[in-house]
């Protein structure tokens, strides 16, 4: 069974559309990466999974249940971390870990051992008033309330911003732990590097949109190899179909190839005489910015 | 970035360039800026409240025989010594004196504490000082901008009254020193409220130390003033807010008692600016105290953290109750007399309580006021709803296994039960405090807590009108709340003199409560204001169910 479901799913805001005919699948016991830039529909799309805003048409099923309907009884086996964490000032970050735990009921509420060891985890110091906490801070508060929980599913929405590198390689070890433990986690980002370091399958958004959406492999797939050569003698690549962003320097050769003609293109470059070659696949950043240059080539930018 | 750069740094320097005080001039005239309206409000309401009572007394007390009862009753009455402070002589000015100079001196403490905290401790915890601090700022400019706006502002208002109160009819040097006497209060307080922002490393404890101490100030010449023959009438010199009147206005005034608040806050500035200097940027010199590291029991579900939330704002206005309505209850038992000298006061207090028995009505109209302002503390209790919805504190509660309705529900909760609570206190104390003094304190806050109980489905009306904006008009609900609030006031206070028709009238639910102790207990009316008050809650939460969050 799929743990989130969402097709077609729209919502505007007044005269601005923030989601579009969104589709997206989150399958049981994966880690998703939901993808986007700021702007994107990302936290509109986990609010109306959560109940928050109610969706103008589609259809948005979370774990075999309607979210605005059914918000209660769902909400009692997910742990959500905001993406900006606001806390209650007079309150300590301890109190607050433990009343989210609460709120959420038995069902999904704070293991003590494991809110203990996060909290060595994360170095962090439960017993100062929220108001004295940096950003950082604020979000390891949510991180550990959610991580400590039982919860069967995570929505965690951009975790690590505010995190120092530290912490943020804390997170990843602690999601890949969730991840032998069989939960289910939607993770928004537009940390590319923490979506394929974590992520099982990834989904694209632009402007309310899935533009792309599988996992890494599959992705790849459908993209171009990046091939890096230095050769013996020049070589012609250009007009070669299948060959694109070619950037020959004398014996230096830099370009993408598609995957259906690079056997070819290999050909050609041992012919000419290979010194050195690099060849590897796109990384997601790269990924991202065709996603997001053909939309900015289509939006008119001055050449 | 040059230009600006190139702009921003001649002014920023000015005749000051250089020194520990470079900026200021700029950072004085933000502040200002930001608080143009509010300190023009106060100045105004202020002088307007002391000549306007000067104003009046002269209409409703034309003769001397007249003003002589009102001042014996004053003088005689230990509880209005209390409220009051004391009188030197029967002359309008002395009237004056009694009846505002302290509360006006109030006044002018509040303002200068709510500026001083907002330029000095808010803004750094805002950290909105620390990017003045990275410009061409000098150390020390900061909180001589922050004390500026407050110091001038009492100044201002002295200067209006000392040219408006001889306007009145009043005379020059007695108008004088009245004014310095509520101007110096404000300076004091400036001086008073410095430090108290070194001390502390939040806005709220910084104005929590400074409201403390104008309450010991209050207190200690309250006592001071009540105090009879042979007791302790020193503690009045011990108070600023003593000062107004020790310097005797109107009657053979004791011109050096106002160099005390200007010694005050000569002494506050210094010592502030010495602490600021030994202080980090951002640190208090009280230490932060650690809380608990986990929650306890108590902090489980959503009424558990609205409960939290709340509880220490329920404990203030509690406190606040209880000594309003005790010293309050205590003065009725002089009222008869007192209005007794004024045919206009005692036609209208007769029409606000409804009654013919003066002390009847004063107590009644007394319960009439303990249930406005717990409307008033109903309507900010639900208000807390859309403060924590526009903060983002409810997205993360709401995310959890709690419904729309219970969150809705919990604060409500409090808005109602504290509502309650309020109007206990009032009851009880109101009758205490006048029970005591006729020597019948069971029977009478027995009386009074019933009274006090009539005017609760009125005030939970308001917290429902409160509820159902919230839920149906989120962006408007805090100021269609506060209005609202606002004009149910204006019609019981003033609407019978406007000579509003009865269907202006009926609008405000207290119109509809009967008019206790006294007046025949109606059920009916109450019974319907109770059923309106479930019906607006009902709406409010439902809307709350069907809209977006957020």
């Amino acid at each position: 069974m799929d743990a989130i479901e969402v097709t077609g799913l729209r919502k505007s805001f007044g005269r601005t559309t923030a989601l579009d005919g969104l589709d997206l699948t989150v399958r049981a016991g994966e880690v998703h990466a939901f993808l986007g830039p700021n702007g994107a529909g990302k936290t509109t799309t986990i609010r109306i999974l959560l109940g928050l805003l109610a969706k103008d048409g589609g259809e948005a099923v979370l774990l075999g249940g309607d979210p605005w309907r059914d918000a209660v009884a769902l909400h009692a086996r997910l742990a959500y971390v905001p993406g900006d964490v606001t806390l209650w000032p007079g309150l300590t970050g301890g109190e607050i870990i433990d009343l989210l735990g609460r709120l959420r009921g038995r069902r999904a509420g704070i293991d003590p051992r494991r809110r203990q060891e996060l909290t060595e985890r994360f170095d962090f110091d439960p017993a100062k008033k929220a108001r004295a906490y940096s950003k950082g801070n604020r979000q390891k508060v949510a991180l550990i309330a959610a991580l400590a929980s039982d919860a069967e599913l995570l929505i965690l929405d951009e975790p690590t911003s505010g995190l120092d590198p530290l912490m943020e390689a804390a997170f990843r070890e602690c999601v890949n732990d969730e991840r032998h433990d069989g939960r289910t986690i939607l993770l928004s980002s537009h940390i590319l590097a923490e979506a394929e370091a974590l992520a099982d399958r990834v989904t694209i958004i632009r402007e309310g949109r899935a533009v792309e959406t599988g996992t890494l492999a599959e992705m790849r797939h459908l993209t171009r190899e990046s091939v890096d050569a230095e050769l013996a003698r020049p070589v012609r690549l250009d007009g070669v179909a299948g060959v694109h962003d070619l950037q020959a320097d004398g014996t230096r050769v830099r370009c993408q190839v598609d995957h259906a003609v690079l056997n070819d293109v290999l050909a050609r470059l041992t012919e000419a005489g290979v010194r050195s070659l690099t060849c590897r696949p796109p990384t997601l950043e790269e990924l991202f910015l065709r996603h997001y240059s053909t939309e900015r080539a289509t939006a008119g930018a001055p050449r | 970035m040059t230009t600006s750069r190139a702009a921003w740094t001649p002014r920023a320097g000015g005749a000051l360039a250089g020194t520990a005080f470079a900026g200021t001039g700029e950072l004085t005239r933000l502040a200002v800026r930001r608080d143009r309206i509010g300190l023009s409000a106060a100045v105004y309401v202020i002088v307007a409240l002391v000549a306007g009572t000067a104003y009046s007394f002269r209409k409703l007390y034309p003769t001397q025989a007249g003003r002589a009862a009102l001042a014996a009753t004053g003088e005689s009455n230990p509880a209005l010594r209390f409220l009051y402070g004391r009188l030197d002589g029967d002359s309008l000015g002395s009237l004056t004196t009694w009846r505002y100079g302290i509360w006006a001196a109030i006044f002018t403490a509040l303002m200068a504490i709510f500026v001083v905290v907002r330029h000095t401790r808010a803004d750094e915890e805002a950290g909105r000082l620390e990017l003045m601090g990275s410009a061409a700022v000098g150390r020390d400019a900061p909180l001589t901008a922050g004390l500026l706006p407050a110091a001038a502002a009492s100044l201002v208002i002295a200067g209006l009254l000392w040219l408006v109160l001889p306007l009145v009819h009043l005379p020059a040097a007695g108008s004088a020193a009245l004014a310095l006497g509520i101007g110096g209060c404000g300076l004091t307080f400036t001086g008073i409220t410095a430090v108290a922002a070194q001390l502390a490393s939040t806005a709220r404890a910084a104005r929590g130390i400074a409201l403390g101490a104008l309450g010991a100030a209050f207190a200690l010449r309250g006592v001071g003033d009540a105090a009879g023959p042979g007791g302790p009438s020193w503690l009045s010199w011990a108070s600023p807010l003593g000062w107004v009147q020790l310097a005797r206005p109107f009657a053979a005034e004791r011109w050096w008692v106002l160099g005390l608040p200007l010694a005050v806050f000569a002494a506050g500035v210094a010592l502030a600016f010495r602490l600021a200097a030994h202080r980090d940027h951002g640190a208090g010199l009280l230490p932060d105290r650690p809380g608990r590291a986990a929650a306890s029991r108590w902090l489980s579900g959503p009424s558990g953290l609205a409960w939290r939330l709340q509880r220490g704002a329920l404990a203030g206005w509690a406190f606040g109750f209880a000594a309003t309505f005790a010293a309050s209850g205590a003065a009725a038992k002089g009222v008869g007399q007192l209005f007794g000298t004024s045919s206009a006061l005692q036609r209208a207090f007769t029409r606000i309580g409804g009654q013919t028995a003066i002390v009847n009505a004063y107590l009644a109209g007394l319960m009439l006021l303990a249930g406005m302002v717990a409307a008033a503390y109903a309507t900010s209790a639900v208000l807390r709803l859309r403060t924590e919805e526009t903060a983002g504190r409810a997205e993360p509660v709401l995310a959890t296994a709690t419904s729309r309705v219970r969150w809705g529900l919990s604060h409500l909760g409090v808005a109602a039960g504290g509502s309650a609570l309020l109007l206990a206190v009032a009851g009880l104390a109101a009758g205490l405090g006048y029970g005591l003094r006729t020597g019948s304190p069971g029977p009478e806050a027995a009386r009074m807590l019933g009274a006090a109980t009539a005017q609760l489905p009125a005030t939970l009306l308001m917290a429902g009108v409160a509820v159902a904006l919230v839920g149906w008009w989120p962006g408007g609900a805090v100021a269609g709340a506060w209005t609202a609030v606002g004009a149910v006031v204006a019609i019981s206070l003033f609407g019978a003199a406007l000579q509003l028709s009865h269907w202006g009238l009926d609008i405000s639910p207290f119109t509809h409560v009967p008019k206790l102790p006294g007046g025949p207990v109606a059920v009916t009316p109450l019974l319907w204001l109770s059923l309106a008050a479930l019906a607006l809650a009902a709406a409010g939460l439902a809307g709350l169910r069907r809209r977006d969050i957020g």
